[in-house]
């Protein structure tokens, strides 16, 4: 079993060279039966699975993940993490998150590199302006960090921002949070599968589930490309993938499946140290450790599982970059992907059980799940533990689609991700 | 490269040129006084979300038409594009 990482361990493996370091988790075999199984080994269900021995003590908790932990949209995000939403029920639930993510390191033994380098979000109109002071009052009622930025504010803290008098995207000023920032997502998914192992979980790779086991009409296990795994609870949490899994599960959702796509450049001296938004262009960026500025955009246009990213929404992308900064034209790019997002029709989440008893859903983030990751695997293990809502998931139950209480954030916040 | 979808009036354009509709055969239930919340939110928000081949309604943005494509949602291949006269249940 991996032993606690600390500055004096990493100056003694350094004396033996760096041979005495031991995986930091290990790859299991599945066991014919678990108290819970958890599909899906993306940062979801990696937490999921945590936080159901941490916070519940279930000893037998198994993870299946059909490739490799990680390898879906949680290592193809852009990993921005931010509480900046409109709704009350929206900030309870990615405050919870971001609190989460500020003790992280700490909590999983295991350096996320979570730096809080805050978020400005650029207005370009006096009613843009005004939306703005919408968000960042709503922001402060709701009880999360926000300030108001005017133009030099804005420009204080990103001098290359494009100035001129005739740009199309003027700046007028925007939302500030600064408690908001990037972190590292790969560590994210390791730190929970590490800290996770630690506390007795299976965690299955290379191993897909293809049907439910449904027992007088009850979710009782899956079938796998590996055997049956019978469960006591099973929870699910695919992103992309949530509607072929409940299809198999004889349900629909309320979801849609699109790429979205991002890119990183060369590597440059660093030059900006904020995550930045414009609501005009709606791309984005930050700029990684290594120095490459990594930049996203808007969904693909098209439905899709198809894992790549479509040219005319990279080239609107692009040209958003370079009226932002011009002087990035020089820059060349060095990669492009694509993640399957699922996208629910008020962009908030789907939390909750699902029409097949004992089965629960933790999808439709869409666009920006990453920074939910802490609160998602916490409020999927309270239902999946006690059968019932934690108060913060409960506004995220599919049934408001039929109450009509939606959460429409997409309207709220002008923002994608 | 950019994806070309041929409209059954005006023939293959830029992917840019289309708009996605929806799924087809996702008729409206009638009479909607009659109708329950949840069959009425199945309507308007549950989806197949099809992986693979899928039927779809369509509109090509220059014409205004509305057609229906059929097409493959993991490899983007389009197996055919018709007019839209309406959906049989
Ligand atoms: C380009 C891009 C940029 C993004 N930027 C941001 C951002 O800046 N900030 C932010 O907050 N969010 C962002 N997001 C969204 C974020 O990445 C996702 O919402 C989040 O990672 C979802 O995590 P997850 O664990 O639910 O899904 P995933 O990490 O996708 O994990 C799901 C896992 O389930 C597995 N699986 C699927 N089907 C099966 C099966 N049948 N059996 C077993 N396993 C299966 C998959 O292989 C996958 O590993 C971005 C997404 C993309 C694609
Ligand atoms: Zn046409």
């Amino acid at each position: 079993m991996a032993s606690k990482y600390s500055a004096f361990q990493l100056f003694k493996e350094g004396l033996k060279g760096h041979t005495g370091w031991e995986p930091a988790w290990q790859d299991k075999s599945p066991s014919p039966s678990y108290d819970a199984l958890v599909i899906g080994g993306g940062g979801h269900g990696l937490a999921t699975a945590y936080y159901l021995a941490r916070n519940h003590g279930l000893k037998r908790v198994g993870l299946l993940e059909k490739g490799w932990i990680g390898g879906g949209n949680t290592g193809r995000n852009t990993t921005v993490i931010r509480s900046n939403y409109f709704y009350p029920e929206s900030v309870a639930l990615y405050d919870f998150a971001l609190k989460l993510y500020e003790g992280l390191s700490r909590e999983l033994n295991y350096n996320i590199m979570f730096s809080q380098r805050g978020i400005a979000v650029v207005a370009h109109s006096e009613l843009e302006m005004e939306m703005a002071a919408r968000i960042t009052n709503a922001m402060q009622i709701n009880g999360t960090d926000a300030e108001l930025l005017n133009r030099e504010q804005v420009l204080e803290r990103v001098p290359l921002l494009n100035q001129n008098d005739d740009a199309r995207f003027p700046i007028f000023g925007g939302i500030w949070q600064g408690r908001a920032g990037v972190a590292r997502h790969d560590a994210v998914a390791w730190g929970y599968a590490r800290a996770a192992d630690k506390l007795g979980v299976d965690i299955i790779q290379n191993c897909e589930v293809t049907g439910f086991l449904i027992e007088n009409g009850r979710c009782a296990g899956v079938k796998t490309t590996r055997g049956e795994i019978r469960a006591g609870t099973t929870g699910m949490a695919v992103a992309g993938n949530s509607s072929v899994l409940s299809a198999m599960a004889g349900f629909e959702l309320p979801v849609r499946s699109f790429a979205l796509q991002a890119m990183v450049t060369e590597p440059v001296k660093p030059c900006l140290d904020t995550v930045l938004l414009y609501m005009g262009t709606g791309t984005y960026l930050s700029q990684s450790d290594k120095g490459e500025l990594v930049i996203g955009g808007g969904l693909d246009r098209i439905p899709s599982y198809g894992q790549r990213g479509n040219p005319p929404l990279q080239e609107e992308i692009l040209s958003g970059l370079l009226e932002m900064f011009p002087a990035f034209g020089q820059l060349k790019l060095l990669r492009q992907w694509a993640g399957i997002v699922d996208v629910v029709p008020d962009s908030s989440p789907v939390i909750g059980p699902t029409p097949l008893p004992g089965l629960y859903i933790n999808g439709g983030w869409g666009t920006g799940g990453f920074k939910a990751i802490p609160a998602g695997g916490w409020l999927l293990a309270h239902l999946m533990a006690n059968e019932e809502h934690h108060e913060i998931s409960r506004p995220f139950d599919m049934d408001r689609f039929a109450r009509g209480r939606l959460i429409d954030e997409a309207a709220g916040a002008a923002i994608a991700h | 490269m950019m994806q070309r979808f041929s409209c059954p009036f005006c023939g293959p354009r830029d992917e840019t040129e289309f708009f996605y509709g929806g799924e087809a055969g996702n008729e409206r239930p009638e009479p909607a006084e009659n109708i329950s919340a949840d069959r009425w939110a199945q309507y308007l928000h549950m989806e197949k979300n099809e992986n693979g081949r899928a039927r779809e309604i369509w509109v090509h943005l220059t014409c205004g038409e509305f057609f229906v494509m059929e097409r493959d949602t993991v490899t983007h291949e389009i197996y055919k594009t018709e007019a839209f006269h309406g959906e049989q249940k």
